[in-house]
């Protein structure tokens, strides 16, 4: 686990409520109320997908919802910035590979 | 279509500030934010700033960010969060995407722009490997999200926001293996320094990251030795196994919204690029169009917060809240506030690089004169 439950200045956190989601189908415990790409982090996943033509690797790179590297297919949606998206009792992550694919549920939604 | 005074684009200091001003002399504001809380990057400073006791020195950017949201809360500012403000229109019509669903015009009579900032990359060979990345990214990980993305980090960049975060990931748990520079003397404020020295990590200046090893991940990093004119220096290199390389090489202000509304620019490398020109009252070339904070040259959270109580003044001027006469008292005490922010070894230069801005925006922004 990578968190920091205890620190030298910040208060120490307040135990939250577990999510379970899920990664390419397998289960992760997630934070209530945390970001999808800190909820990865902390369970050691550190690819959010693979770009279009090289299909090199790519992970987290600002944080803060600017340079989409760190976009995923989220419930069926592609490109989804995780780094700025909360987590979700039952959401289902896909490491996404290029630009993604829609689901058809969600276009049909 | 919603109908207000004064739109104010993004939550951080300066946007904040400018709101509190202005609601404090009664103007109507809206303030709009794309993330899902407002207070911008303050929440994962959590070292204590710098200045004087005015300018809130010794107290914390996050705490700082509590205090600006309490008094926004009491004066009741109304703030859209989640909304993306993606098109200006005639100078006045904001079209804001809210919630990621919806599409909304704002159409208000004055509009601050106080976007902030962006960080900058660096390419090497590798750059793209999943452990790259900002080091104001890291700092939101560690001091936001409590993960910690590494635990063998090596920071590029020796300025403020290197050694800051360079010290916080040490507060964090990780180990930091290098600070390195590529000017041949440090960037940083001393105090900030010295604290990542006494911890022991060596400091490399005129040294850069060659490139960095790995295949799905970061593994090990190569730096490189510059001579003075930045070039490498062949025989220099040496590998050193990481899992993170922070990238602290400055930041480049958002002024995509200001290039939109058709606001003119200068080239102010010294304050991070392509600035729209503004004049000592914050005022863009559009005429309802104000700038705060690092849109307008990156500096400080605390001078962010100074332009945006003078951007806020002086839109509550313009509506006719404020009487002129104390619209110039209350903007040459921030002046005076603002000066006093930007003196010193490392302010000075930000302070001439403001004045040419400010002579260019005298000559280019005419009705000021009336």
């Amino acid at each position: 686990m990578n968190r920091i439950p205890n620190h030298p200045i910040l208060e120490d956190e307040k135990p939250e409520k577990e999510v379970q989601i899920f990664v390419d189908n397998k289960p992760i415990i997630a934070l209530e109320g945390e970001m999808i790409a800190a909820a990865l982090i902390a369970n050691g996943i550190f690819i959010n997908r693979y770009t279009t033509h090289k299909h090199k690797p790519r992970g987290i790179y600002c944080a803060i919802g600017r340079c989409t590297d760190c976009i995923m297919t989220v419930d069926g949606v592609p490109n989804v910035r995780t780094c700025v998206t909360k987590v979700r009792e039952g959401m289902k992550i896909i490491t996404q590979q290029g630009t993604g694919v829609w689901s058809e549920e969600v276009q049909n939604d | 279509m919603i109908e207000i005074e004064l739109a104010i684009v993004g939550a951080g200091p300066a946007g904040l500030s400018a709101a509190i001003e202005a609601r404090r002399a009664g103007v109507d504001v809206l303030l709009i934010d794309e993330n899902a809380r407002p207070g911008g990057q303050l929440f994962k400073q959590i070292h204590k700033f710098f200045g004087s006791r005015a300018h809130k020195a010794g107290i914390r950017g996050m705490n700082i960010g509590t205090e600006l949201l309490q008094e926004s809360e009491k004066f009741g500012i109304k703030t859209w969060l989640n909304g993306e403000v993606c098109g200006i229109e005639d100078g006045h019509n904001l079209w804001v995407v809210r919630n990621r669903e919806k599409s909304e015009i704002v159409r208000a009579k004055k509009i601050i722009l106080a976007t902030g900032a962006t960080e900058n990359a660096v390419t090497f060979p590798g750059w793209d490997l999943p452990g790259v990345m900002g080091a104001g990214a890291a700092q939101t990980m560690i001091n936001v999200n409590r993960v910690l993305p590494g635990k063998k980090v090596i920071m590029l960049g020796s300025g403020n926001v290197g050694v800051i975060v360079a010290y916080q990931l040490l507060q964090a748990g990780a180990e930091v293996v290098a600070v390195l520079e590529a000017a041949p003397r440090l960037g940083g404020y001393g105090v900030h320094t010295a604290k990542v020295c006494r911890a022991g990590v060596p400091f490399y200046v005129s040294h850069t990251i060659k490139r960095a090893f790995g295949t799905d991940h970061v593994e090990a990093v190569e730096i490189v030795k510059l001579d003075s004119s930045f070039k490498q220096i062949p025989g220099t290199e040496h590998v050193i196994e990481v899992d993170t390389i922070c990238l602290a090489t400055g930041l480049t202000p958002l002024t995509e919204l200001a290039w939109l509304a058709g606001c003119k620019f200068n080239f102010v490398p010294a304050l991070g690029g392509h600035l729209p020109i503004h004049d000592d009252k914050m005022h863009s070339t559009q005429n309802d169009i104000f700038i705060a904070g690092d849109i307008s040259g990156i500096e400080e959270a605390s001078t962010a917060m100074e332009e945006g109580r003078l951007a806020g003044i002086n839109v509550a001027t313009e509506l006719g809240y404020i009487t002129k006469e104390e619209a110039d008292a209350r903007s040459q005490e921030i002046w005076d506030n603002l000066n006093t922010l930007r003196s010193g070894y490392f302010g000075q230069k930000r302070r001439d690089a403001k004045d040419s801005m400010l002579q260019n925006g005298k000559e280019v922004i005419k009705w000021n004169i009336h």
